[in-house]
């Protein structure tokens, strides 16, 4: 439903064809959102909603079904409201405008493609869809080394995609061979029982790594700096804001649904892998000096706690996983539209050589604050709902293993205030002494329009979680439940039990 | 629980008001509703959310007066709630004050039995008794700052964040849950930061606002740890502890409450992690006054006089630790303050020192529940009744504090001296909140200062011998500070350069008003109001420990009077010169920012920080980096063998050929 | 006959020799098409017709090959196989 005004707006890639389609993209998932909390508050059950579906190769069982859950409704608003405001952080672009913008577009139609599709093997396709385009987009308009950055993007994720392809496959047989379906095959022969244990325990760490990948786990990570870094703006806040998410929702939707047991018996390596990914981002992003270095490592500390939130196996905690990807998504989005815009005017990322700029462009200093203070959880704003969220699920766990795992990923919270800190203290506070700079201006309307929408989203979502929590934990209660049913072992693998 | 608040809650958020989680208060809360109290809590952030957003095109005045005509609603408001709380509500069978309810919503669920993140009003003495601090002295501070902030840059901003940070212990202090609390308190912390960093040119500000952020911060991470442990083992984070979950968790929540405490901690400056507080003297001093002296340092003491009774019931233990840390606090504290020679600094020390009392004063409790007789509880009254004195003088103090830096530009005791003479009400009304922080009668440190000294006796006479000398040392700096300023030697090239000169009547008035409440609490039958189990409480002054510390307190400040009234201060000089090397310490505060210092930048930054990050460029990068390399180099490697010459490829073609034919004819 | 073509295509330097052996082989290969004809099933004609077709093709291929190498001649002026191998990566 969404994809077809998306292709159209595909044709002119020239701004008024761009914003008229981001913002019908945007009102489109305004009005989902609304219908699927009508609906769901009517009590229409199923697990997804305005599902369809037709063949599209047949003798591989392969449909193009999409539908949406709670989950995915969440994302898809976040992704339409990052490509709205990502238009117009890119309002400026000046060299191949229609082709950023065609590339841009095929970017997010892989990502809401993504997102809605129930199919395994059209959630792959559209998987890499959204892949590809990201190498051009850092190799022609990005900054720095950007081939290099682009090539290892690419290679990392093809990698990983290269796992997943295996993963899908190995389930596909595994559940018989008789669909590409998630659901239907989670709902097999009776639900719990759909593949063989010892094939979820192969299938399990491919489809977790592959997806982990892009979601940035330690150490599949490293692509993520120098991939940041690298973009212009908006491809940066995609990338970042929804991208990544993609890993989270891939691991929880496939690696996790599909075969719980395996979740169970080896979780806790990843456990330690994304707590790991947690507190070493954290550390990692404090002495950094390029901005984007900064904040693309806090995404790896941020997007480790989306996967250490999943694999934690109950209700809050997976709620208070999407609820970090929404919150996370913006927040980086912030980060990354501030950064391009503070780099668009001094030329320089290097927080060695930017001090006092608050005097001088007040309003995104400003900006810069308050996603800081976002960032580090600050009440009010979605990061902490998400993080207390994660934090009292993930302590339910009544083992020590998940408890002591949960107090380190608590430490990352006062790692987070030192790295944003030092930040904003080095370059905004103080007084400047570049000459060059003091000439600078502030933000444009363009600028302001979509910081302003960020941090409207931000507050949004901190001020009121109620529903946006409700209607996430619609989604992932049958997931858990499911996760649930399958497993009442405790892992037996698990030297820490 | 009832199950209505126990169940996932999907309704989207309906009011249940009360949730029942205190069976008494959903009886009267029916009869008195108190919901005008919500706006205590809306119209500073209103204000802030108006001051904030549209400030710049406000004029200066306007956004004063906007600030402080909300505060002035909220004060009045706060008045209007003590009243109708305080002598409105019919008193429970057992003649206590009950804990009513106006507000509680599900704001976020956790969908977990029992745990959901509320929030809402809680109306009990201690809450109402903090409004009132709050509301009363966040409007001094605001009516001041209008005199003291004059002509500033950032103006608005300044009343934006005051109200912001109104707003949040406001919240903190009525929350109905210890999540909420949590919340608030973040808040505060933020609101700190923001103050302190207000004069975001200068680098001394931004690195106090950065370690006062940063070390509040590691406390509370591990208040959030002790909240999550208390969440799980008593299945609720509310404050009704006659579930019968906290009987259940009795063995986890000594735990959880230590940990709480060291969150509470660092709020409230307790050593070792005060370090942020007199670093935090760079904000602008009004909020010095009210941040930093009288609301937020005490959220830790506040928070321990919240979780009260299970401390008693549970933790007896861990709370007499509270004390022995308090203790020490106080009296490191309050050797400090006698070395110093920057005035905030000086009474940050007092402020630290003064906190440490109250807490003191929790940790010596032993028993919940009063009788008229025994004082097993004394310490909890006292603690809040000198959490609410002090507030008053101390912001007195430093409003006091900034009156004269306003007048001579500089925080530096040097640069002072025979300001008597200039400042008339700025030197009386210093002098009686010198008097009442000394514990002289009948102003009113007096009186909570022995109800605080008394309760230490109770609990043993070492504690109480101990915090009598603190008292004493107490009395000493705080008058060597009042003749440092006022009296002594007059540095009269600075003042021929610049003559100081009163403040104007904005800035005076709340040092009057401050004043005479200074002069006057002492006499509220404060026991009446605010005890452990809310019920009255008679309080008796211990002659013997009244006359002691009366007696201990005057021959303090003579010594004061003896060694620093004088134009010259031979005596002070001399002994600073035979202890020279304490003094020095003293003075450097015993070295202990240096060693924090060390540990962060030499072992956190150098040696987990840098090699983390350099591990990650050329370990993990590098493997991969290598894999990408590696496949380049072998297929470098490789193509060798296509060569271009066609006779090779028909002769490699050749042979394996036969080989093939070789395989298939003997396999 | 057949294995003197080998021989030559594998070491005659000159494209032109080796496309001499190139139909030296083709040769030989027709020759046994018919020959194998004649003597196992000579009811039938495939290998006949088979070796027409040959001849057919070969005279095709034979006629791209020169085309090939004249323009090979007229760019590097020689036709030497070792010479050629500007497209090998």
């Amino acid at each position: 439903m969404l994809l077809g005004l998306w292709l159209a707006s595909n044709v002119k890639g020239v701004r008024a064809v761009m914003v008229a389609g981001s913002t019908a993209l945007l009102a489109l998932s305004v009005y989902l959102t609304y219908i699927f909390l009508a609906d769901r508050a009517a009590g229409v059950e199923g697990e997804m909603l305005y599902t369809a579906s037709f063949d599209w190769f047949a003798p591989l069982h392969i449909k193009y079904s999409v539908g949406v859950d709670g989950i995915s409704v969440a994302m898809l608003l976040l992704s339409s409201v990052i490509v709205f405001t990502g238009t117009f952080a890119s309002w400026q672009l000046k060299p191949l405008t229609k082709e950023y913008f065609l590339w841009f577009t095929l970017l997010s139609l892989g990502v809401f493609g993504f997102f809605i599709s129930v199919d395994m093997f059209a959630m792959f396709m559209f998987y890499e869809i959204a892949l590809i385009p990201m190498y051009l987009l850092i190799g022609v308009w990005g900054s720095g080394r950007k081939e290099y950055a682009a090539m290892k993007l690419t290679l990392m994720l093809m990698g990983g995609s290269a796992f997943l392809m295996c993963g899908i496959f190995g389930i596909f047989y595994g559940a018989g061979g008789q669909t590409m379906n998630i659901v239907e095959i989670a709902n097999h022969t009776g639900g719990a029982h759909a593949i063989p244990f010892a094939q979820q325990c192969l299938w399990f760490p491919l489809t977790f790594i592959g997806f982990g990948v892009l979601g940035a786990l330690f150490p599949f990570h490293t692509w993520s700096p120098d991939g940041h870094a690298s973009a212009p703006t908006a491809v940066s806040m995609l990338h970042a804001g929804v991208l990544m998410k993609l890993g989270g929702y891939g691991c929880f939707r496939i690696a996790m649904y599909l075969m719980p047991e395996a979740a169970n018996e080896l979780g806790w390596i990843f456990l330690i892998l994304t707590g790991i990914s947690v507190v070493y981002g954290a550390f990692s992003a404090c002495v950094q000096t390029d901005l984007k270095y900064i904040n693309a490592y806090s995404s790896v500390s941020h997007c480790g706690l989306v996967l250490f939130a999943i694999l934690m196996l109950n209700e809050t905690s997976c709620t208070g996983a999407v609820l970090q990807m929404l919150s996370h998504g913006l927040m980086t989005a912030l980060f990354f539209a501030l950064i391009g815009m503070i780099y668009g005017r001094t030329h320089t990322r290097d927080i060695r050589e930017l001090d006092g700029l608050m005097r001088i462009m007040p309003f995104l200093s400003c900006g810069y604050i308050i996603a800081g203070l976002a960032n580090l959880g600050l009440p009010g704003f979605s990061g902490f709902i998400a993080e207390m969220t994660i934090f009292v699920g993930s302590f339910q766990n009544a083992d020590t293993f998940h408890r002591v795992l949960t107090i380190a990923a608590c430490t990352s919270i006062v790692i987070t205030a030192v790295y944003i800190l030092r930040v904003v203290g080095k370059i905004l506070y103080g007084t400047c002494k570049n000459e060059h700079h003091l000439q600078l201006t502030d933000a444009t309307w363009d600028e302001r329009f979509s910081v302003i929408c960020l941090i409207l989203a931000v507050a949004a979502l901190g001020m009121a979680p109620l529903w946006v929590s409700n209607m996430i934990s619609t989604g992932v209660e049958p997931i858990v439940n499911h996760i649930h049913a399958a497993t009442v072992t405790v892992s037996s693998c698990n030297p820490f039990l | 629980m009832p199950p209505e608040a126990s169940t996932p809650h999907r309704d989207q958020g309906t009011p249940h008001r009360g949730t029942g989680t205190r069976q008494r208060a959903n009886e009267i809360s029916n009869s008195i509703t108190m919901d005008y109290t919500i706006f205590i809590l809306l119209l500073p952030f209103l204000s802030f959310l108006l001051l904030g957003v549209f400030g710049k095109w406000f004029s200066h005045k306007a956004a004063g007066l906007i600030g402080t005509a909300v505060l002035l609603a909220v004060a009045a408001m706060s008045y209007y709630t003590a009243y109708e709380y305080f002598f409105m509500t019919p008193r429970t069978a057992e003649g206590a004050l009950p804990a009513l309810m106006p507000y509680n919503y599900t704001w976020l669920p956790f969908f977990v039995q029992g745990l959901s993140f509320d929030m809402g009003i809680l109306l009990d003495p201690i809450s109402v008794m903090m409004l009132i601090v709050i509301s009363t002295v966040s409007l001094m501070v605001h009516i001041y700052s209008f005199g003291y902030m004059h002509g500033e840059r950032g103006f608005q901003r300044y009343y934006a964040f005051l109200s912001l940070f109104t707003m949040s212990m406001l919240g903190l202090v009525v929350a109905t849950n210890i999540f909420q609390m949590y919340m608030f308190w973040e808040l505060v912390g933020v609101s700190s930061y923001l103050l302190i960093g207000f004069y975001y040119t200068s680098p001394a500000a931004i690195a106090a606002s950065k370690k006062a952020f940063i070390v509040t911060r590691f406390a509370d991470m591990f208040f959030l740890v002790g909240i999550l442990i208390y969440g799980y083992y008593c299945h609720s984070f509310g404050f009704d502890f006659n579930q019968a979950g906290f009987a259940l968790g009795a063995s986890m929540l000594p735990v959880a409450l230590f940990l709480m405490f060291i969150g509470g901690a660092g709020k409230s400056a307790m050593f070792p992690l005060h370090i942020w507080l007199p670093d935090a003297m760079e904000g602008p001093t009004p909020v010095s006054a009210l941040i930093h002296a009288a609301t937020m340092v005490v959220a830790g003491v506040f928070q321990i006089a919240r979780l009260f009774p299970l401390w008693i019931a549970y933790a007896p233990s861990t709370l007499h630790i509270v004390a022995w840390v308090g203790a020490f606090t106080a009296f490191y504290a309050a050797a400090v303050a006698c070395c110093q020679s920057d005035i905030k600094r000086v009474l940050a020390f007092s402020t630290i020192s003064q906190i440490a009392f109250m807490m003191v004063s929790l940790g010596v409790c032993t028993e919940y529940t009063t009788g008229h007789e025994h004082v097993g509880s004394l310490g909890y009254m006292a603690s809040m009744f000198h959490l609410f004195t002090h507030a008053m003088f101390k912001a007195l103090l430093f409003l006091g504090a900034g009156c004269i830096i306003h007048a001579v530009h500089s925080n530096e005791m040097s640069a002072m001296g025979g300001l008597r003479k200039y400042m008339p009400i700025t030197n009386i009304t210093f002098f009686i909140a010198c008097l009442a922080i000394s514990g002289i009668p009948p102003f009113s440190g007096f009186f909570s200062k022995d109800e605080i000294l008394t309760a230490a006796f109770a609990y043993s006479p070492a504690m109480g011998w101990v915090m009598t000398a603190i008292a004493a040392m107490t009395a000493f700096y705080m008058f060597r500070l009042y003749y440092g300023i006022f009296w002594g030697t007059e540095n009269k090239e600075l003042h021929a350069k610049h003559t100081p000169h009163e403040a104007p009547l904005t800035m005076t008035f709340p040092l009057m008003f401050l004043a005479v409440v200074t002069c006057v609490a002492g006499f509220i039958p404060f026991g009446h109001f605010v005890s452990a189990d809310s019920r009255i409480y008679d309080i008796h002054l211990d002659p013997h420990v009244a006359c002691t510390s009366i007696i201990i307190a005057v021959a303090s400040i003579f010594l004061a009077t003896y060694m620093y009234m004088g134009e010259r201060q031979p005596k002070a000089d001399a002994l600073a010169e035979k202890f020279g090397r304490l003094h020095r310490w003293a003075y450097k505060r015993f070295y202990l920012d240096e060693v924090y210092q060390y540990v962060t930048h030499r072992i956190i930054f150098a040696h987990i920080s840098k090699p983390i990050a350099w591990f990650d460029r050329h370990i993990v990068d590098g493997f991969f980096d290598f894999l990408a390399w590696g496949t380049n180099a072998l297929s470098f490697r490789i193509r060798g063998l296509q060569s271009g010459s066609v006779q090779q490829y028909a002769f490699v073609f050749l042979l394996g050929t036969l080989i093939l034919l070789a395989v298939m004819a003997f396999a | 006959m057949m294995f003197a073509g080998v021989f030559g295509f594998l070491t005659r330097r000159s494209t032109l020799a080796i496309l001499l052996s190139v139909e030296l082989m083709l040769n030989a290969t027709d020759l046994n098409f018919a020959v194998f004809n004649r003597m196992l099933h000579p009811e039938g004609y495939e290998g006949y017709f088979f070796s027409l077709f040959s001849i057919a093709i070969s005279a095709a291929e034979s006629a791209i090959a020169i085309a090939i190498m004249i323009n090979i001649y007229r760019m590097k002026k020689h036709i030497q196989a070792d010479g050629l191998e500007e497209m090998k990566w």
